[in-house]
């Protein structure tokens, strides 16, 4: 019991290190650009067809992610300055709306290219054995993506703390007005902003695929628990998002996985049964709400304004 | 009532509805009395989604749910041999203001996006409860194979009655909308979606009032879901998935906001685009999102927002 | 001294780091102008905001009408006829005049849960709205939009929505604020109006209607209270001179 318990602790810090992934990207363009983007998921399924295909034809995994990150940057490049531009001053329904209709539009035209089925990936060889330490198993390439996620969090940290790129955004995380009129090309930065969040998504999205299955719906799956990893977090901060992310990951694993055993000790056998699923799925949404009725900006709240 | 273009629009559509059936008999396609009775069904929904937002200002995005739980109640209801649809519609209405009271209670004391994703977040829990209850069908949903029986006056199954009944019904929750918004209670939820501080500030205890309204609006849904569960035979969790909150929030959208018939026209508009799109190609999902997309930033004001109206709409602005 | 309407006694307030309000005592008569000056950043628009209920003090107490209203949320105060207007125009604009003031009205006439009625049928509240409008002189003007009224316009109708709360006390925020000669002029006709039936305290930076109007100053600097007395007792105080008014002109 006890590596289980240690095996799925693990998987769950693995699972919110992608959800982090995904929410540094979010709340920084939501912080930022005051931009409630529901597409965000559809970037991340982008990032894992397009990874897993390239990946295919060329037989390298590694090709298949430097592949698709540029890729996917690039359309979120493209679709900012087409479509997003023109939200930012908007209320926050027009932009779920209008959002909401890129989903519809990505989700139809990967199943226009991909059709309905989703895209096996293959691991290559180094990266499909196990580790063993203290008798618990860890798969290699749950490792490995942590590990580049942490890596993304340094690189993210440093950015954000220690260039002067990363106190733009920062400020524009804080109050949006005063860094236009401090003269910088607010555009360039939204811009920038975007393109990141994009990259950071379709990078999740391909490591992703290997793991959970590629398919149509992944996109809005993860979208809902990113945002409620971000509105826990603190919209604006990637401090928030880390944390965020890291205890909605170990909450939702390790629920999951214990729930039913947990409410068989209260419970009889049938009602745990049945309960402990769906009150699982409840768990990180329970967790919003409570965290949001003390701390309704979130824990670590990046907006002063 | 002044004839304006608005009016005159909406009551082509509802004289169009009021023919339908005669026109399925005379062409022989039993189709159009399905396809518009389902329109109807969501009109409703879209009616009561539409108190919430267009006149109260708060964008749920997990109305869907009433719908469903609706939906559920019959199917439930008739699993355990409960077919008296009076029975499954109080029951219906109970279970759907209980939970609008429990959601909005929670959701109602914050604003603007976190409203939002709180009304997403609970929508998907009652979401991932249906999927999870194995018993009553899960993820495949739960067959009706019993019809609602309203003391033997209608007969469900068969299709015009039904049809005139929902029809009936939709007029009644026009009628309803309208007696509301035009009253005490509709003045103050349409102050507090302008101006909640000087509500708050004049005397008001907006909370109590935003509170009612989400529970009426939750009802209403609730009715529409006992219609629907009848119409498909089916009650499934898809029903109350986000994304059909999403569809509802389009249709409200699409007939433009703040206009007491505006949901109607929206959804009969969706609907029809969708049919005739999947017509052509099964990929129509790669022409309604763009268009979509289209509608949002160049016709806020909804379709019926290019008609005149006498004097100007109050309200489809900013949500803030 | 009969029971003052208003009292405040140790008020503090303070956002991060600054103090927006010091330790500020306050006691106004039923029946009295109190104006409250002081330079920008003072923190007037926060006192009133606690006064009203839109913010919570961090320490202190409030007591109006004899009743300790410290932890009240707004339109509980409102209900006990503490009424405000705001500095910054917070009107409905998409509402005819009559409208905005019918919501004013309706706050205080029973509760709102009337489904079904038309509530434009309703005589007596229309008729009391209207009468609400005519005291500001806003009657010829019941039936346009708020958006297409002037600032002036605005500003009068910040005061007959407070007014038709049939309040005890009136808190107004700048009510003057933006207006230029003829329409101050018009406000302060308004507000001596008022003078004797309505208790208020008023927040203005235009001098003269300040000494037109207040029975008694309060002059307010860094969130703390430095002066308090008549119009002639504020204009002689060395220090409000030094930090206000200008070290030169005698009244």
């Amino acid at each position: 019991m006890g590596t289980l318990v240690v095996e799925q602790l693990f998987n769950g810090i693995q699972l919110g290190i992608l959800l982090f992934l995904l929410a540094a990207g979010l709340t920084l363009i939501f912080g930022i650009m005051d931009l409630m983007n529901l597409a965000h998921g559809s970037l991340y399924m982008l990032g894992a067809y397009v990874s897993a295909t390239v990946a295919r034809w060329s037989g390298s995994f590694i090709v298949g992610l430097v592949v698709a990150l540029p890729a996917i940057l690039l359309l979120g490049v493209l679709l900012e300055s087409t479509v997003l531009r023109r939200l930012y001053r908007r209320g926050h329904l027009d932009q779920v709306l209008a959002t909401f209709g890129l989903i519809l539009f990505f989700n139809e035209l990967v199943r226009f290219v991909w059709g309905p089925a989703g895209v096996e990936v293959q691991l290559p060889a180094i990266l499909n054995g196990t580790l063993r330490l203290w008798g618990a198993n860890f798969p290699v390439y749950r490792l490995v993506v942590m590990g580049v996620g942490l890596a993304v969090a340094g690189f993210l940290y440093v950015l954000v703390v220690k260039t002067r790129i990363g106190m733009l955004i920062r400020a524009g995380a804080s109050n949006r007005e005063m860094v236009g009129a401090l003269g910088v090309d607010i555009a360039r930065v939204f811009a920038l902003v975007f393109g990141l969040g994009a990259a950071l998504a379709a990078l999740a999205g391909a490591l992703a695929g290997p793991i959970y299955a590629v398919s149509i719906g992944m996109g809005e799956n993860i979208l809902i628990q990113t945002f409620v990893v971000i509105v826990i977090g603190g919209i604006g901060s990637i401090r928030g998002a880390f944390v965020g992310a890291l205890t909605i990951g170990v909450i939702d694993i390790m629920g999951r996985s214990f729930l039913k055993d947990i409410f068989a000790l209260i419970l009889p056998p049938a009602a745990a049964e049945t309960a402990a699923p769906a009150v699982a799925s409840m768990l990180i949404y329970i967790l919003m709400v409570v965290v949001l009725s003390f701390r309704p900006q979130g824990l670590f709240p990046a907006r002063t304004g | 009532m002044r004839l304006t273009a608005r009016s005159f629009a909406v009551l082509v559509v509802l004289a169009i509805l009021a023919v339908v059936p005669a026109i399925s008999a005379w062409t022989e396609v039993p189709f159009w009395t399905d396809f518009a009775r389902r329109m109807m069904i969501l009109s409703i929904g879209a009616l009561s989604l539409n108190l919430l937002m267009g006149y109260g200002g708060m964008i749920s995005f997990g109305h869907a749910v009433y719908i469903g739980l609706g939906a559920y109640t019959v199917g439930i209801c008739a699993f355990h041999g409960v077919t008296d649809g009076f029975v499954q519609l109080a029951i219906a209405l109970v279970v759907s203001a209980l939970v609008a009271l429990v959601f909005g209670a929670i959701s109602l004391r914050t604003r603007g996006v976190y409203f939002i994703m709180i009304t997403l977040a609970l929508a998907q829990m009652v979401f991932y409860l249906g999927v999870g209850l194995e018993k009553y069908g899960g993820d495949d949903g739960l067959p009706i194979n019993r019809s609602s029986d309203f003391a033997g006056l209608i007969n469900l199954k068969d299709s015009v009655p039904f049809y005139y009944l929902t029809f009936a019904l939709l007029l009644l929750a026009l009628l309803f909308v309208q007696r509301l918004v035009n009253s005490r209670f509709g003045m103050v939820i349409q102050g507090i979606r302008s101006n909640e501080a000087r509500m708050q500030a004049l005397g008001h205890p907006t909370l109590r009032y935003r509170l009612t309204a989400f529970v009426i609006a939750g009802m209403m849904a609730g009715l529409a879901g006992v219609l629907l569960a009848n119409h498909t035979n089916f009650a499934n969790p898809e029903m109350m998935h986000w994304t059909r909150s999403g569809d509802l929030i389009v249709m409200v959208l699409l007939g433009g906001m703040g206009t007491v018939a505006g949901p109607v026209i929206g959804t009969v508009v969706y609907l029809a685009l969708e049919e005739f799109l999947a017509g052509f190609t099964e990929y129509w999902q790669l022409i309604i999102g763009p268009f979509l997309v289209l509608v949002v930033l160049f016709a806020r004001g909804g379709l019926l927002g290019f008609l005149p109206d006498g004097r100007g709409p109050h309200g489809s602005k900013r949500d803030g | 001294m009969a029971e003052p309407m208003l009292e405040v006694r140790g008020l503090n307030k303070s956002f991060g780091g600054v103090v927006a309000t010091d330790n500020l005592d306050l006691v106004i008569g039923a029946g009295e102008i109190h104006a409250v000056i002081g330079p920008n950043g003072a923190g007037k628009t926060t006192l009133v905001g606690q006064l009203s209920g839109a913010l919570r003090p961090d320490s202190g107490s409030i007591r109006f009408a004899g009743r300790d209203i410290t932890r009240l949320p707004a339109f509980a105060r409102s209900r006990l006829g503490l009424a405000r207007s705001f500095q910054i125009t917070s009107i409905f604009h998409e509402f005819t005049a009559l409208e905005n003031v019918a919501l004013a009205v309706q706050a205080h006439d029973g509760h709102s849960f009337h489904f079904f009625a038309d509530v434009r049928r309703e005589e007596r509240l229309r008729a009391t709205s209207r009468a609400a409008l005519d005291r500001v002189g806003l009657g010829h003007r019941a039936d346009t939009i708020a958006r297409h009224m002037s600032h002036g316009e605005h500003r009068q109708l910040e005061i007959a929505m407070a007014l038709a709360t049939r309040p005890r006390m009136l808190l107004l925020d700048e009510p003057m604020a933006g207006m230029g000669g003829d329409e101050s002029a018009r406000m302060v006709d308004i507000l001596r109006s008022l003078k004797g039936q309505q208790t208020i305290l008023l927040i203005e930076h235009d001098m003269d209607a300040v000494f037109a109007l207040a029975d008694r100053i309060t002059v307010l600097v860094y969130g703390r209270a430095i002066a308090s007395g008549t119009a002639d007792q504020i204009r002689a105080n060395e220090e409000v001179r030094i930090a206000y008014l200008g070290t030169d002109e005698a009244a």
